[in-house]
């Protein structure tokens, strides 16, 4: 017998409390709270160490230390899910629900939570609008159900819906929370596990849980992060060489006479490398010697690639959980702040970049622009050319402070004399302030005016509140041997209100006058709810919900909708015929029906209402000498009601080789109805030519499939692979319109007036592309404005124009690859779509030669693509050819992050791990665009995501 | 908590909120009726009344410009962006932007319209009775612009609901009827000629409306009613109260507004009624940076749009030898022909109209951006060349003499003495509709003018790039009408397409 002694650890520090048994006997200990332990073993003995939510491992004795690293085990059985207002148990759960834990999240430059899962889930879509500091993301479950109501899910973070709309001065509303306090994402997509959320669910439910505290110690993490971006591929404009080339062979005399002698590269002049910062400490453990909490801070500062845009941040979080009367009662308290300061650079910039002309120089301090030169001609700055994109960036300051808090406070109390019956309350808020400053300098050209110089100022002050109470009774019981094995209802009622109000003021220097503009938008949503989940042999697993909805969206008289799901799970392994199978260790089959709803209008808040809008100050209407405030009647529409979306969903959890491999295959099925979208109004009916109205039915069906296998596993080695593929056809299926004619048009491009390309038509899939057939010559050159006649009347017209292809992907996919040696690990996620469609705005609207001829007193560049087609003239047809339209299919490295872990160190009271990562690494496609992620389908002057390396250091004390 | 879900707005406001904050509501709602016609929405540029891709090109008067004018003689734009190229060309489809934008215009000015009599029945107050008097008047004026543009279209009156029903189609007759009636009960109860505050109608507005109505009745139901429209034409000419402007350039000022030529004008201001259409886009999309000084006109700079054809200036016949103040051509850097039409300097600039005073003075706007200057929907000249025209048709109720006089008028202003008078052989259609272009050009007549002589279609006329050739080519007939817009057919089942489209 020696006494063996070492240390328990994980990826992130020790482990306290793992229990250490030798094999085979009922001697064991448990590890401190550094993660030690010792006990009297003999050589070759086995030790056995477990803890719950990590894979069991066992070692030989053979020596007097032994070290170990437990890997997590995610795909436990024990463990639970969250659902709308409870959770149940992963093996008793019924719908379609995904969980992303922390260990799981995309490492790198994380600044907004969203970036934390990219890839990570089937049916998940994860868009980030750009490469700004703090973008937006575009968050996609299943395609989306809705046309132009919101296709958004729902978030909820700790028990609060959130308001998914920005705040002036933030651009990812999102950024409520740093990721470092994210515990999990949890991804309700199909309507039996989302349709407790009603009125909201439609888009599929994002449970976003913050960390906790612990039992034990005090523990202290720090953790810090640098990175440096650089910009990856500019778009191809001319260079001055190639430009004066062009404008001697064809532009008039005048025109020639207006080269300069530099060579500019505007692009180059307004990106950088961008360096940015990110720190983050936490405390945990237990305040009183009994209550946990969670206390973190953290700092960012990020730097944008286009020169001025910025981001500064501090957030905090507190979190407490007290328990009462015998842990009858238990508290569960969150507060989480943010304060962010950022500054948008003007990304005008970017297509201004484009356009310039290179022969010009960046700077003149002979005009009166601040040392910036611009087109000027006789003492008038050319209001039509490109505004110098330096001058764009220096002289705007366009900044924008958040404040902003989101918590909740939540009861739970188990009835003492039936602690089967709990009683549970939730209040929550989300409350924040934006302030936006917009001020141009005065010696910018875009607001010079006869022969003087104005500036401009803008300023938002926005207050949004968003008050929640949710209330209920939830009865859970389970009965030994009997026919119902577990039951477990739960019925409540839910209040939200959100309100966003504010007011902008425009000062008008020319006229000294101040534009200012209100608005106060308020939302109510209440419910009552139910959910029963029955257990029947522990083998059959039946769920029913229904939610009651009302909102103040709509006319009292169609206010309220009523959305039922129910769904049945089959535990298939807890069958004697299966249960002692060597290869098979899960095998769940789940179905589930359910009808969810939508109300979310953006820019609407009283569509029912007859009322009416004043006009500002400077759109007053004179009688006699008198000018008069303008009122105008809005449209209103007191029939609008709910957006119903039924889906119905079959799926398959497996699990084999004692879960090494384990995963789920969904396919679902899902018809909208009532398609709340902007329409034509019939002329004169209404208050205006477009309103919103219940226009019509949709239909996405689709395959989601998901593995992650653990390809080895010894001591000093492990590999595991996750991978998702979801494919996905949405189509339209009914409009309140002729069906052989197109009428919802959406998403002009840019060049032109008034150009839509995209339209959403019965048998298509929304958002398709709509555009002339274009002609090719022997070579495969497009020939200039020639387009197949295809109704064959002659005339090549808007009835020529056709359906072709589509934004949406029909395939998305991700690969992550996790592998450890000793102490090193190298992790991978690539994410990729197939089957998208982008219409190439930039070369369409900058690559056609006259575009640099628009004037006689100024030039403008256009891009490479001219030399391809030899487009010279920019008719709206040309605009529109399916020429631009191209395959986008993509797939990208996102990010490539080596680790390694140092161990303890200073009398082993620090652990650390230290990483390097690589975020954005490389882009296989075919598309010729900077970037055929493109949110809408249609790009133009977008905010190039850059490529990122990182540096992070994290301690544990 | 159920009771919240009837949330108050605050920023828009019921009418009960706005009438207890604002005595003059219902004249303010007024006012939107009549501002709709050249403004385009709540703000400056947004909050648009129409959903439309761009604030300036939503205004009601510039698509109405833009069809009476570029479709024409008379005008050239060189943009071609969004459609507008079909416009120059005459071979506009059903799913053209502007076709779309003009009608809807159309049909908003009824719905409000319809929503203020609507808001307002039963109310005694003498005031608001006026006001419901020109609200109808208006609601006239654009089914009149439907007529005359749309021919077979919607119905709507302040009779029927909002939201959610799909108005009957009437035909073109029909419409006509509605709107005669409807004028013939309103002429006597509008304010007596000279009466009423500038900018708004009087009854004297309502003749004119009324004899545009009888003098294309022809065109419009195949039924000549010229003598109608002299009993109309002849009230304005001998009881209206409003008089020839002296000078012909004062029309189209930045101080216009002080003519007692306008009868009825849609208004502009540089500081307190400002938008991108109206004249504001007259004026600018009429000028270029390089072969022009855009402070000649009060403005800042220019946007290159709309010249002239060579067809039109040769209307004025020699321009060194005439001597016809009204030919208002900017020359200098331009060539007369019209080659190339997307280059600005190919068809002469017209310097009509200006945001200066008579005595040189830029308009409100220092920093040139908006003009003052109003748009004359009807004039007086206007009356008295119609009043000519009527005789001329065979119309009984006037009579030749007075034709010759009134149209002697006009040329005596044009030419400062009686050098350009015609005696009565001269007066001919054809004559006419020269005058009518020399005296109205650029101030939105000229398609419903070229239609009522024959010569907007086919081969009897032809100007550069009618037709989408250089030296101007046959149109088939039914392009008359415009077209009923796809986004309209889609919606409502009850209406049917104009032949031809």
């Amino acid at each position: 017998q020696t006494t063996v002694h070492g240390t328990v650890t994980d990826h992130s520090g020790p482990l306290p409390g793992v229990n250490v048994v030798i094999k085979g006997t009922t001697t064991g200990t448990t590890t401190d709270f550094d993660g030690n332990y010792s006990i009297e073993a003999a050589s070759g003995d086995i030790l056995v160490f477990s803890y719950i939510g990590y894979r069991t491992s066992e070692k030989t004795v053979s020596g007097n230390t032994l070290d170990i690293i437990l890997e997590e085990d995610t795909q436990q059985l024990d463990e639970v899910v969250l659902i709308g207002y409870g959770q149940v148990k992963k093996k008793d759960a019924t719908g379609s629900v995904t969980t992303v834990k922390s260990d799981d999240f995309n490492n790198g430059m994380v600044v907004s939570p969203d970036q934390l899962i990219a890839g990570k889930t089937a049916g998940v879509q994860i868009t980030s609008s750009g490469g700004e500091p703090g973008a937006g993301a575009n968050i996609r479950i299943r395609g989306g159900a809705s046309l132009n109501a919101s296709n958004d899910p729902l978030i909820v973070i700790d028990g609060v819906p959130v308001d998914k709309e920005g705040i002036a001065g933030v651009s990812n509303p999102l950024n409520i929370v740093n990721p470092n306090d994210i515990e999990s994402f949890t991804v309700l997509k199909d309507a039996s596990a989302a349709a407790i959320y009603g009125s909201r669910a439609s888009n599929g439910v994002i449970i976003i849980t913050t960390k906790k505290g612990s039992s034990g110690e005090v523990q202290f993490n720090y953790n810090a992060k640098t990175s440096v971006s650089t910009v990856t591929r500019t778009v191809d404009a001319f260079s001055a060489d190639s430009f004066r080339n062009l404008v001697q062979n064809y532009g008039s005399d005048a025109q020639q006479a207006l080269l300069g002698n530099y060579h500019t590269n505007w692009q180059d002049i307004i990106f950088r490398d961008a360096i940015s910062f990110d720190q983050n400490f936490s405390a945990k453990g237990q305040l009183f010697g009994n209550t946990p909490f969670r206390a973190s801070v953290g700092y960012t500062e990020q730097d944008g690639i286009l020169k001025t845009s910025s981001l500064e941040r501090w957030t905090g979080s507190f979190g407490i959980t007290p328990r009462f009367f015998d842990n009858h009662l238990k508290v569960d308290i969150n507060v989480k702040g943010i304060l962010s300061n950022s500054r948008f650079g003007d990304t005008g910039a970017i297509g201004s970049a484009i356009l310039m002309n290179p022969t010009n120089p960046v700077y003149d301090s002979s005009l009166p622009f601040g040392g910036y030169y611009e087109d000027f001609t006789n003492g008038n700055v050319e209001t039509l050319a490109p505004r110098n994109p330096l001058g764009l960036l220096k002289q705007r300051n366009n900044t924008g402070d958040v404040k902003r808090s989101v918590g909740n406070i939540e009861l739970d109390y188990k009835l003492h004399f039936l602690p089967e019956l709990r009683a549970h309350a939730n209040f929550g808020y989300d409350i924040s302030t934006g302030e936006r400053n917009d001020r141009v300098s005065e010696e910018a050209a875009g607001y010079y005016r006869n022969g003087t110089g104005y500036g401009h100022l803008e300023t938002e002050s926005q207050n949004k509140r968003n008050l929640l109470m949710d209330l209920y009774l939830n009865y859970s019981k389970s009965y030994e041997n009997s026919f119902i094995t577990n039951l477990d209802v739960t019925a409540g009622h839910s209040y939200q209100s959100f309100t966003n109000s504010g007011f902008k003021n425009n000062y008008d220097y020319i006229n000294d006058q101040v534009i200012v503009t209100r608005y106060y938008n308020p939302v109510v949503i209440a419910s009552f709810f139910g959910r029963a989940n029955v257990s029947i042999k522990d083998k059959y697993l039946l769920t029913a919900t229904l939610r009651r909805d009302g909102s103040s969206r709509f006319d009292p008289d169609v206010r309220w909708g009523n959305f039922p799901s129910a769904a049945f799970a089959w535990n298939m392994y807890n069958e004697p015929w299966l249960e002692n199978s060597a290869t098979l260790s899960n095998l769940k089959l789940r179905m589930g029906w359910g009808i969810t709803g939508q109300q979310d209008l953006p820019g609407r808040y009283f569509p029912y209402l007859s009322v009416y809008l004043a006009g500002t100050p400077q759109v007053q209407y004179p009688f006699g000498d008198n000018y008069y405030t303008t009122y105008r009647p809005n449209p209103y529409s007191n029939s609008l009601t709910w957006e119903e979306t039924t889906t119905y969903n079959a799926g398959l959890d497996y699990g084999f080789f004692d879960n090494r491999i384990t995963g789920a295959v969904d396919i679902y099925y899902r018809k909208t109805k009532d398609l709340l979208s902007e329409v034509s109004t019939p002329a004169g009916s209404n208050l205006s030519n477009v309103f919103v109205d219940n226009v019509g039915t949709m239909e996405n069906k689709g395959l989601e499939f998901e593995i992650n296998a653990t390809a080895i596993e010894t001591d000093t080695f492990s590999w595991n692979l996750g991978a998702n593929f979801t494919w996905n056809r949405s189509e339209v299926t009914g409009l309140n319109a002729d069906t052989d004619f197109i009428s919802v048009q959406d998403r002009n491009i840019t060049g032109g007036t008034g150009l839509f390309n995209q339209v959403h038509a019965v048998g298509e899939t929304p958002y398709s592309f709509y555009v002339y057939e274009q002609v090719y010559d022997a070579d495969g050159k497009p020939v200039e404005n020639v387009f197949v006649d295809r109704n064959g009347d002659g005339v090549v017209d808007d009835n020529d124009r056709y359906i072709h292809k589509s934004a949406l992907p029909d395939v998305y996919y991700g690969f992550t690859s996790q592998f450890r040696y000793k102490k090193w690990d190298l992790n991978m996620v690539f994410r990729g779509q197939a089957g998208n469609y982008v219409y190439n705005n930039i070369d369409s609207n900058v690559g056609i030669r006259n575009g640099v001829f628009t004037s006689s007193t100024f030039l403008t560049n256009i891009v490479e693509n001219y030399n391809e087609t030899g487009f010279v003239q920019a008719t709206d047809q040309v605009r529109l050819s399916d020429y631009y339209i191209q395959n986008a299919s993509f797939l990208r490295l996102d990010n490539i992050t080596l680790g390694y872990n140092a161990g303890r160190f200073l009398g082993n009271s620090f652990s650390a791990r230290i990483y390097g990562s690589v975020q954005n690494v490389f882009t296989v496609t075919g598309y010729d665009g900077l970037d055929p992620e493109v949110q809408n389908g249609n790009d133009y002057n977008i905010y190039p995501r850059p490529r990122t390396f990182l540096l992070g250091l994290s301690v544990d004390f | 908590c159920t009771g919240d879900l009837d949330t108050d707005p605050r920023v828009e406001q019921t009418i009960d909120n706005i009438l207890d904050e604002d005595p003059d509501a219902y004249k303010g709602m007024l006012a939107k009726i009549y501002s709709a016609f050249i403004l385009t929405g709540q703000e400056t540029s947004g909050q648009t009344d129409v959903v439309a891709p761009d604030a300036g090109a939503s205004s009601y008067i510039r698509n109405y410009w833009n069809f009476q004018e570029l479709t024409t003689d008379e005008a050239l734009n060189r943009w071609g962006d969004g459609g507008l190229d079909a416009l120059n060309r005459l071979n506009w489809t059903a799913g053209n932007n502007f076709v779309r934008i003009l009608y809807d215009r159309i049909y908003l000015e009824v719905a409000m319209a319809n929503n203020f009599l609507r808001e307002t029945q039963g109310i005694e107050d003498e005031e608001i009775q006026d006001f419901r008097n020109e609200a109808r008047f208006l609601r006239a004026l654009a089914y009149w612009h439907a007529i005359d543009m749309f021919g077979n279209v919607p119905f709507v009156t302040e009779n029927d609901p909002v939201g959610n029903f799909e108005p009957p189609r009437y035909t073109r007759e029909a419409l006509f009827n509605y709107v005669e009636n409807e004028l013939l009960e309103i002429i006597p109860l509008m304010k007596d000629p000279g009466t009423n505050e500038y900018a708004r109608a009087d009854r004297v507005a309502a003749w004119m409306l009324i004899s545009k109505l009888y003098l294309n009745a022809e065109v419009y139901i195949g039924e000549p009613r010229y003598s109608e429209a002299l009993t109309y034409l002849d009230n304005i000419v001998r009881e209206s109260g409003y008089s020839l402007e002296p000078d012909y350039q004062n029309l189209f000022l930045a101080d216009n507004d002080n003519s007692r030529e306008i009868i009825l004008p849609l208004a502009s201001d540089g500081l307190r009624s400002q938008s991108y259409g109206g004249t504001t886009y007259i004026i600018h999309a009429g000028i270029s940076n390089s072969t022009m000084n855009p402070s000649d006109f009060g403005v800042n700079g220019g946007w290159e749009g709309n010249r002239t054809t060579s067809a039109f200036v040769d209307l004025f016949g020699n321009l060194e030898t005439n001597g016809d103040r009204r030919a208002l051509f900017h020359t200098e850097g331009h060539i007369k022909e019209n080659t190339d039409y997307t280059a600005f300097n190919n068809g002469y600039a017209i310097a009509k109209f200006k945001n200066i005073t008579a005595s040189g003075d830029m308009g409100s706007d220092t920093s040139g951006e908006f003009v003052d200057t109003d748009f004359p929907l009807f004039r007086l000249a206007d009356a008295y060349l119609m009043y000519a025209e009527a005789v001329v048709r065979g119309g009984t109720g006037g009579d030749l003499s007075t034709a010759l006089d009134l149209v002697n008028q006009l040329r005596e202003r044009a030419y400062g003495d009686t050098s350009g008078n015609i005696g009565s052989a001269a007066l001919t259609l054809d004559f006419i509709l020269d005058e009518r272009g020399r005296e109205l050009y650029w101030e939105g007549h000229r398609r419903t003018d070229l239609i009522r002589f024959g010569k907007f279609t086919g081969n009897t006329y032809l100007w550069p790039w009618k037709g989408a050739t250089l030296g101007g080519s046959a149109v088939e007939s039914f392009r008359t009408l415009l077209p009923i817009p796809l986004t309209d057919l889609g919606v409502n089942s009850n209406l049917v397409q104009n032949p031809g489209y």
